[in-house]
């Protein structure tokens, strides 16, 4: 059996740290290109959105590398993104693709089903392993986060252009070469310092945009082309609404984690504008909205795959959100067909408005 | 005597504004890009010396519009901004207290909203181009009229025909049909106009509190039938600035002027006219991405290249704006 699992930004390092503890085989899909896009585009159906046709590309190309089971999540909320499992594999399978499906989904009577798709991979190794598995991936989905945020924090007050994307591919390296958990703080601890020595300018002045919308576009960075690289470069600290482990934490271990971000927080806030589950991540994109406001930050940037329901749900809420708490807000949407241009020339203007704003603000101050 | 130099690349026209130091404007160009952006800046800059006393001296160069990159890298920009920014300066410079900017050209079609001097929003059509320039000047074309006589007969209609806006090509489908049931030409073109700024109000517009003043820019607002459609919809006056065509370019004037405050300029003066410059392109082979690099040489000498997601091509030159 050697297993794969589609893209997701850094997903695969935690899931494949995880799997290979347990002695599972890994073929990892290349990573995800234009090729891959192509692929999802040629064989997925048009209207759905671009996650599936990535993740169809990823599946295809991992296929060329011996991958013959594949591992996807799935869901049972209003969001399509529950069915994609049955959908890709069927697809896989008209095309001549040999794949045994396993889909991970919360459990419908009883916990014993999820625990039994548990099985199916890991074969019989005792639980006790697997929970140590799933905690050394949790454990490296953190550190790799925290250099997500600390690049988020170097990139717009770098002095060398291109320095901390240099620093972030060194350091993140050295937390994908770990195979032992007893390894992984010394491994995080030289990252974290690969991470500081970026020399940065303290006192620039950066505008500070935080980040909401769908899951998949916000993590993988093909699918968003490189928004948080682009806006750093444009000199704004970006904060991301979700991160992996936030959301292994939120909905894998139950918000058992201290001192972790919550998504509830985000979802109470919601609720005055938005009294309803709307599948996804349209909730959360709401209330994170609200609570980048009452941080005090300068912006709002959503972001969302084409025909995605839940955010479309939320975008119409977020012009009542901005005029009532006074933040800009402004809604990107991707997909096979979005211009590189378009979308640079609206998030330059959209740093420029803020930028402006800003220092008008500061001078009445 | 120093003036700064505004230069807007768009996919239609290429304009360019001498402003002086006063903010007003010495001469202005408006030409044809017809695909050749380099061709289009470099005959832009010899008309534009030749149209000036030779005592000027340039002391700064902005470049916006769509090829602003290609024309900043050239001519040497002090700054590179994108069009939203640049109309919206241009726009509160002339017209003080403006809160409302609509804006019609070649390609595109946007509205910017302005709170106390300052852009509080903006929208940009998105996926489709009815209502924009390029579709006027085709129906014209059709209709076997010069565009520069549309807005004045556009005036003379007395029962504008209502036509189908939603789209360019049903516009134009209803609008032959119209013209087959015996409706005279004023009134199509009056009609034209209107179903236009119906579909730029519902689809660019949209959501947007519309206040006045209201200044109306671009190439576009040279059609007088335009302008008065915009005011027949939202029951107030629309200002039509007197460098409407110019206002991005004049717009990177303003902020080149901010940008060289303090320090001098990077522009290669107007020699950079009789250079030669080719945009060329290769297919990076790095990784399964195949980027698309263009690079742009004088010379021989790659003096820009752009287009790579990694890097691996753009960072190799050393740049003094960062090509985002």
């Amino acid at each position: 059996m050697i297993v794969t699992y589609p893209h997701m930004g850094y997903m695969w390092i935690c899931v494949k740290a995880m799997l290979e503890y347990l002695g599972v085989e890994v073929a990892l899909p290349p990573p995800t290109t234009k090729k891959t896009l192509l692929l999802g585009v040629k064989h997925g159906p048009e209207f759905a959105c671009m996650p599936l046709k990535l993740n169809l590309g990823n599946f295809m190309e991992a296929a060329e590398l011996g991958a013959d089971t594949m591992v996807m999540a799935g869901g049972c909320g209003p969001c399509r993104f529950g069915y994609y499992a049955q959908v890709e594999h069927a697809i896989l399978q008209d095309l001549g693709y040999r794949y045994d499906l396993v889909v991970l989904e919360p459990p419908e009577k009883h916990i014993g089903e999820l625990l039994g798709k548990i099985r199916q991979i890991t074969g019989n190794r005792s639980w006790r392993q697997v929970i140590k598995g799933i905690n050394f991936g949790y454990k490296k989905a953190w550190a790799v986060d925290d250099l997500e945020r600390m690049a988020h924090y170097t990139r717009p007050r770098e002095l060398f252009h291109g320095a901390t994307d240099r620093a972030f591919k060194t350091a993140l390296a050295e937390i994908v070469a770990v195979r032992q958990p007893e390894e992984l703080p010394a491994a995080r601890e030289r990252a974290m310092a690969i991470m500081q020595n970026v020399e940065i300018d303290e006192h620039r002045q950066v505008v500070r945009v935080g980040i909401v919308g769908e899951i998949y576009t916000l993590l993988e960075p093909f699918a968003n082309m490189d928004i948080e690289k682009k806006l750093g470069e444009m000199g704004v600290e970006v904060d991301r609404s979700i991160f992996l482990s936030e959301w292994i934490n939120d909905h894998l271990f139950m918000g058992f984690g201290r001192n972790v971000r919550s998504s509830k927080e985000a979802l109470k806030k919601a609720v005055a504008y938005l009294g309803h589950f709307v599948g996804g991540h349209g909730l959360e994109t709401v209330g994170n909205t609200i609570l980048y406001a009452e941080k005090g930050y300068d912006g709002v940037l959503q972001v969302l795959p084409f025909t995605c329901m839940p955010e479309i749900v939320a975008q119409s809420i977020l012009p009542r959100v901005s005029q009532d708490l006074g933040i800009p807000v402004m809604t990107l949407i991707v997909d096979e067909q979005s211009g590189e241009a378009g979308l640079i020339t609206r998030l330059e203007a959209f740093v420029d408005l803020l930028a402006r704003k800003k220092r008008f603000r500061e001078g009445l101050a | 005597m120093y003036g700064y130099l505004g230069i807007d690349v768009g996919s239609v026209s290429t304009n360019l504004v001498m402003m002086g130091e006063d903010g007003a404007v010495k001469h202005s160009i408006y030409l044809r890009t017809r695909g050749k952006p380099i061709e289009a800046v470099q005959a832009g800059l010899k008309m534009m010396k030749s149209a000036l006393p030779s005592k000027i001296q340039v002391a700064g160069v902005g470049t916006t519009g769509s090829g602003r990159h290609l024309a900043g890298v050239i001519t040497g920009a002090d700054i590179i901004k994108n069009e939203i920014t640049t109309h919206a300066i241009a726009a509160s410079n002339v017209v003080p207290g403006v809160q409302t900017i609509l804006e019609i050209g070649g390609q595109d079609s946007k509205i910017i909203i302005l709170r106390n001097g300052v852009v509080a929003d903006f929208a940009m059509n998105t996926v489709c181009a009815a209502g924009t320039g390029s579709f006027l000047d085709q129906q014209a074309f059709r209709l076997n009229i010069g565009i520069e006589e549309f807005g004045p007969l556009a005036l003379q209609a007395r029962v504008p025909v209502r036509i189908a806006g939603r789209c360019a090509v049903f516009a134009e489908s209803d609008m032959i049909h119209k013209q087959q049931m015996g409706y005279n030409v004023e009134d199509i073109l009056a009609g034209l106009c209107e179903a236009l700024v119906r579909n730029y109000l519902n689809n660019v517009g949209k959501g947007k509190e519309i206040l006045g003043p209201v200044v109306f820019q671009g190439g576009v607002a040279a059609n007088a039938g335009m302008k008065r459609a915009f005011e027949k919809a939202l029951e107030t006056e629309v200002i039509i600035p007197p460098y409407f065509n110019v206002m991005g370019a004049l717009g990177a004037a303003l902020l080149a002027r901010e940008a060289t405050s303090r320090k001098k300029t990077d522009f290669y003066g107007f020699e950079v006219a009789e250079k030669d410059f080719k945009a060329g392109g290769f297919a990076c082979d790095g990784c399964p991405n195949i980027c698309e690099v263009v690079e742009i040489t004088e010379s021989d000498r790659v003096i820009a290249r752009w287009g790579d997601r990694c890097g691996r091509w753009s960072d190799v030159l050393e740049q003094k704006e960062k090509i985002s």
